[in-house]
């Protein structure tokens, strides 16, 4: 390579002479100019091409937010509906003392079942399904900045969900309850526990990818003028609970690959007889199941928070407070996760600080609340059905709030937990705080989606049955709890209290079970006769009612420049503008489809990002990935394996297809006098974000393993054990040497590339991943001598070695990726996004390395 | 299964024992008497008035603005509501609420005044050692707790396979036992009474019957109560109960039960040496009539799903009843 002779090696990566060229932000003389009618009309007929759906068989490769969202919706709806029958069941069973309509075993399946599903495969499923559909319409994106990992997510959503919730119907379903505690569930005999852990861990990692997408499409992808404090509300709640799946999902993934290693290989990670310990996973547990608890109410209260200012034709009163009280609960959650654990003995110290922490978080949520009472109050309130269902909510809501207030109270606490006081209380937060919002939110956002009404009529009889049903159903589950009636028991004594108490409850559950019924006959009847909406049906000012009615799958006509909080209420040519394409990216001049990528904080323009389009791709690299999570659960690990590695080479065909690829023309004309760039690397690119993002979360569950290794040696006086053997400490040197060698590579290639040094950072490229599988097998060497399943100490040091290996072998492909890239033109020295990318990656697996070998290293001497 | 329910006492047996007073109210958390139950129930009510008042205040308020519908009012008067409503009242009811709560923590974790009660939750039952104060062996029982009224008896806590939790509602909260991990909780029952206690902790298939009776007893009582637990078993008296003792060892039962003063030391299940004078059988499954003895003995798996003990169903009905008698002896 001639560029390899260059005295001065100088970066020539495009981001520095590449930036937006022309007038930012547009001038009014700008913005009032009209567009010629036949321009508009040929622009609109390309931008229509460009996103037309697929049709027949290959409908099930749309990608399109529009059509995931739905899709996931009514997925994540259908399963709601399913845990809600095993419900009835359940209720059936208890309606009498001594009752045996159902076996003992069949119950345990039906209520573990009924808590897993309801938490992982409807409540937080919901936030992100209705999320992807209705997030770009309110950023006037026109599509997630990656559809087709939505496509994905959902298609691993479906595949795992059927496959947990499916266990139960061949009698095959896990017993142990939906929050898994060991011993219990590592002893279980049956493949239960394993559909359940892996099942779940598989919908986690789909839970996960989602949340990447949502928070870089909420940083990202705003239309421009759009800056974070005019942002909806909606999109501050969909970054706060983006943020906390990214930290609360990964010590459960890490708590999962602990417990899944203990019942497939024996590593007694929980297993007190050999040094490991249960309470390790309650802490696991908890420290996602209690933001769990936010990550699905918070997205609900969002709905309200768009819901309410529409209701009282007002702007939100106390918008930051808003932000600001969703940002600190998010940061609260995360702090009162004992309170699960009040009864396991803790010290007396322990348990005031996390009753004090639990009781903190009425504060925000008080403001938040509050503050919509208040925009009520200054605006002209006009009662609607989403409204009724908001009114309800709250009403429901506020108890179930009032009686957590009650339980995070450690004395009183001791007599409640795990009583029917506690099932009382849970039910009445997420009936009220989660799924009466929804259903608010799905009576408003229909039209939004479907462009018709619901029935005002049978919304308003679902709403009735189901408010009273419930109440009757859990209000005096209170009492009984008192009573002193355990949770999850198959049957109880007569002459107790508890009879008459729990046959109200059945008979009253029966009327929730007919709300939801005259719901979902709403939603799913038949509509063709009915009329479509006018545009903007409940007078919002947000831009998701600027859609076109009839719907155009192009989301928006034209990017608008926004200024306000509520457009459409502030100003007045907005729609007019909009849809003569007067804003930003009117056209698709090369018929594909494309949305605004721009800045973090102040959404000025960047580029313009390609959007892919339908796939097979998404769909079948779920189904592999798919089996390489399901086979193992019969303890089948070659299928698994094979699986794995098919579904490994489509995402990286999908990702060596579409991605970051040099564009044909550098810059292009994105309306109002603007030129953008169509090509981004690093911090500008959604690709980098989604990176960034995507890490930090792995980088969260690594945290938790390490926390495991500190936990045992906190807990036991024993630990590590004296007549232990270590892992190698030379090998282990040896390791960090490869590695870090490896890392170093890595860097070196993208700043030679940078410099157009192609063949040097080709060379580096190959450096690299042949240090990095030395380093990796000198680990798998330090620890080979060690038996992990006799005692925890060599299990969690070898857990931790499969960590960092899986990891270098991931970082491996990503090394082989960009030189293939280097070699077929994909990356070139000034188009290197692959290469910053997998440079920030290898940058997070090096902390993974350096800590993991500090600990195989080094602790082990220092502890004893 | 419906067949032979009729014939034996029903469900948790001192239910239907007779032993209670108020029968209902003998797992009320609400009913204390015990002094830690007696402190949460009081926390409960105030906080109960408290969440009403609070609960139609913020409803009523809510109803106001939607359906009376006044004129709008001026945003400074909203802002002012969100910080008072949203910030300053709670901030000072919570705090009130942490300074009274906790400081009335009832300390559970305190120690005895004397009497150490061990109890092992099992795969359904409790094991149960009674240590009285510088004892340097225990007095074992198994599926039934006696205490002293009047005095703070702790309770030692640990489980065999899985975790369960040590619950009697009426005396005072919950504390989980552990296998490998020792957990403590004490309580001090305020009056003599037979109350029920259960598991809290979801342990599997019999999780619902995993239950027992605890008396409190006033202090003499309960000393001579003591004695006679720390004593051999009776020989059986009567012919039914020797012919029944015969089948006890002709079936092998001594290889999981003991029955102290005899060759039956097994130590796999419940430590049989005075389980005719229990309130239940089971861990509280059944009473303990004649006919609950026989109804365990041949129905054991119907009774308690997944148990361990083998059901003895194929036994002629007639040993049974000779079993029973023979079990019944054992006071």
């Amino acid at each position: 390579m001639s560029e390899d002779d260059r005295p001065i090696p100088r970066k020539v990566s495009q981001a520095d002479d590449l930036a937006p060229e022309g007038v930012y932000p547009p001038t009014e003389e700008m913005l009032s100019e009209p567009v010629p009618a036949d321009l508009q009309k040929a622009q609109a007929d390309r931008l229509r091409k460009a996103w037309v759906a697929p049709t027949g068989i290959r409908y099930v490769t749309a990608v399109n937010n529009s059509e995931v969202g739905v899709w996931y919706s009514m997925t994540a709806f259908a399963f709601m509906l399913i845990a809600g029958v095993m419900a009835l069941i359940i209720r059936l069973q208890l309606a009498f003392p001594e009752n045996d309509l159902i076996s003992a075993d069949r119950f345990n399946q039906l209520f573990t079942m009924h808590g897993s599903a309801m938490m992982f495969l409807f409540a937080v499923p919901i936030f992100e399904a209705i999320a992807i559909l209705i997030l770009p319409g309110f950023l006037s994106a026109r599509d997630l900045p990656f559809p087709r990992l939505s496509a994905y997510g959902y298609w691993c959503f479906l595949i795992g969900g059927i496959s947990v919730i499916g266990s139960v119907f061949v009698d095959a379903g896990p017993t142990a309850g939906w929050f898994m505690y060991p011993p219990l569930a590592t002893q279980d005999e049956g493949i239960g526990s394993d559909i359940w852990l892996l099942g779940l861990s598989f919908i986690e990692v789909a839970s996960i990818a989602a949340a990447v997408e949502l928070i870089v499409g909420t940083l990202k992808c705003r239309p421009p003028g759009m800056r974070v404090n005019i942002m909806p509300l909606y999109a501050w709640y969909v970054l706060v609970v983006g943020g906390m799946i990214l930290f609360a999902f990964p010590p459960l993934i890490a708590g999962d690959f602990l417990f899944e290693l203990e019942r497939s290989f024996d590593w007694p990670f929980f297993d007190p007889t050999r040094g490991g310990d249960p309470l390790l996973w309650q802490h696991l547990f908890w420290i996602f199941g209690h933001p769990e608890v936010y990550i699905v109410f918070l997205p609900s209260i969002a709905i309200a928070a768009m819901v309410v200012p529409t209701v009282a034709q007002r702007p939100i009163v106390g918008y930051s407070w808003i932000v600001l009280s969703a940002v600190g609960t998010g940061f609260l959650s995360f702090g009162l996760w004992v309170h699960h654990m009040f009864t396991t003995g803790l010290p007396s110290i322990s348990l005031g600080f996390f009753s004090a922490a639990s009781e903190a978080v009425v504060i925000p949520t008080g403001i938040q609340l509050f503050a919509f009472l208040a925009t009520l109050m200054v605006g002209r309130v006009r009662v609607n059905l989403p409204m009724l269902w908001i009114a309800g909510g709250l009403a429901i809501f506020t108890a179930g709030g009032l009686t957590g207030v009650m339980l995070a109270m450690a004395p009183f606490d001791f007599q409640a937990h795990d009583s029917y006081f506690v099932v009382a209380h849970l039910h009445y937060t997420l009936f009220g705080g989660m799924v009466f919002p929804v259903i608010a939110g799905v009576y408003y956002f229909f039209p939004f989606a479907r462009k018709k009404l619901l029935s005002e009529r049978l919304g308003r009889i679902a709403f009735w049955l189901i408010f009273v049903g419930f109440n009757v159903t859990f209000l005096p589950m209170h009492w009984v709890g008192l009573l002193g009636m355990p949770r999850r028991i198959y049957t109880f004594p007569g002459g107790l209290g508890w009879d008459t108490v729990n046959l109200m409850s059945t008979i009253a559950s029966f009327l929730i079970a007919a709300g939801f019924a005259v719901f979902a006959w709403d939603v799913i009847r038949p509509k063709t006769r009915q009329p479509q909406i006018p545009r903007n049906p409940w007078g919002g000012g947000t831009l998701e009612w600027t859609h076109d009615v009839p719907e155009e799958l192009w989301g928006t006509r034209s990017i608008p420049y926004v200024t306000s909080r509520y457009p459409l209420w502030d100003d007045p040519k907005l729609l007019e503008r909009l849809d003569s394409g007067r804003y930003y990216l009117p056209d698709a001049e090369t018929v594909r489809r494309e949305t605004m990528v721009t800045s973090v904080i102040d959404a000025k323009p960047l580029l313009i990002q390609k959007v892919t389009g339908p796939s097979w791709l998404p769909l079948l690299a779920a189904v592999f990935t798919g089996g390489a999570f399901i086979f193992p659960t019969f303890h089948v690990y070659p299928p698994a394996i094979a699986s794995g590695a098919v579904a490994l080479a489509i995402i990286i065909l999908w990702l060596w297809r579409e991605t970051s690829w040099p564009p044909e023309h550098e810059m292009r004309d994105a309306g109002l006098g603007l030129r953008l760039p169509n090509y981004a690397a690093g911090p500008n690119s959604v690709g980098w974000w989604a990176m960034w993002i995507t890490m930090l979360g792995d980088a969260t569950a690594f945290a938790s393993v390490v926390f495991a290794f500190f936990y045992y040696w906190t807990s036991s006086a024993d630990f590590p054990p004296v007549a232990m053997p270590d892992p190698d400490r030379a090998l282990v040197g040896l390791a960090v040497v490869g590695l870090l060698l490896a890392w170093a590579a890595t860097v070196s290639a993208a700043w030679l590339n940078a410099r157009a040094r192609v063949t040097a950072a080709r060379a580096a490229l190959i450096v690299a991943p042949v240090a990095a599988a030395g380093g990796a097998a000198a680990l798998v060497l330090s620890v080979i001598g060690l038996s992990p399943s006799t005692h925890v100490y060599p299990a969690v040091m070898c857990a931790l070695a499969i960590w960092v290996v899986v990891h270098a072998g991931v970082g491996i492909v990503m090394q082989l990726y960009c030189l293939a890239a280097s070699v077929a033109g994909k990356m070139t020295p000034r188009h290197d996004a692959d290469i910053q990318n997998v440079t920030l990656y290898w940058h997070f697996h090096l902390i993974a390395v350096l800590v993991t070998c500090a600990v195989m290293g080094l602790a082990p001497g220092v502890m004893r | 299964m419906r067949g032979f329910r009729h014939t034996v006492t029903l469900a948790g047996g001192l239910v239907g024992s007779g032993l209670m007073s108020g029968c209902t109210g003998q797992q009320s958390a609400l009913i204390p008497r015990g002094e830690d139950a007696a402190v949460q129930s009081t926390l409960f009510f105030v906080m109960l008035v408290g969440a009403v008042v609070l609960w139609l205040m913020l409803n009523g308020l809510f109803f106001y603005l939607t359906r009376v519908r006044p004129g709008a009012v001026p945003q400074r008067l909203a802002n002012g509501m969100i910080i008072i409503g949203g910030l300053v009242v709670p901030a000072v009811l919570i705090g009130a609420l942490l300074a009274w709560g906790l400081s009335i923590l009832p300390d559970q974790q305190r120690s005895g005044d004397g009497l150490t009660i061990r109890v092992t939750g099992e795969q359904w039952w409790w094991r149960v050692e009674y240590w009285p104060e510088g004892a340097e062996a225990p007095i074992v029982s198994a599926n039934e707790i006696r205490m002293p009224v009047g005095e703070r008896v702790e309770f030692a806590l640990g489980a065999k396979r899985v975790i369960h939790s040590f619950w009697i509602p009426a005396l005072g909260g919950k504390m989980d036992m552990f296998p490998g991990r020792d957990t403590r909780v004490s309580l001090k029952a305020t009056e003599p009474g037979v109350y029920r206690g259960q598991c809290a902790e979801f342990c599997g298939a019999s999780h619902a019957w995993m239950a027992f009776a605890a008396e409190a007893m006033p202090p003499a009582d309960f000393a001579a109560w003591l004695d006679h637990e720390a004593s051999a078993a009776v020989a059986p008296s009567t012919p039914d109960a020797v012919a029944g003792a015969e089948i006890f060892a002709r079936e092998g039962c001594g290889a999981c039960h003991t029955v102290r003063g005899t060759d039956h030391i097994g130590q796999v299940g419940p430590d049989l040496t005075h389980v005719g004078a229990r309130h239940t059988l089971g861990a509280g499954r059944l009473g303990a009539t004649l006919e609950d003895f026989a109804a365990w003995i041949s129905h054991t798996d119907e009774l308690k799903p997944e148990v361990e003990m083998p059901a003895y169903g194929h036994l002629p009905e007639e040993e049974h009843r000779l079993l029973a008698a023979y079990l019944k002896g054992l006071q």
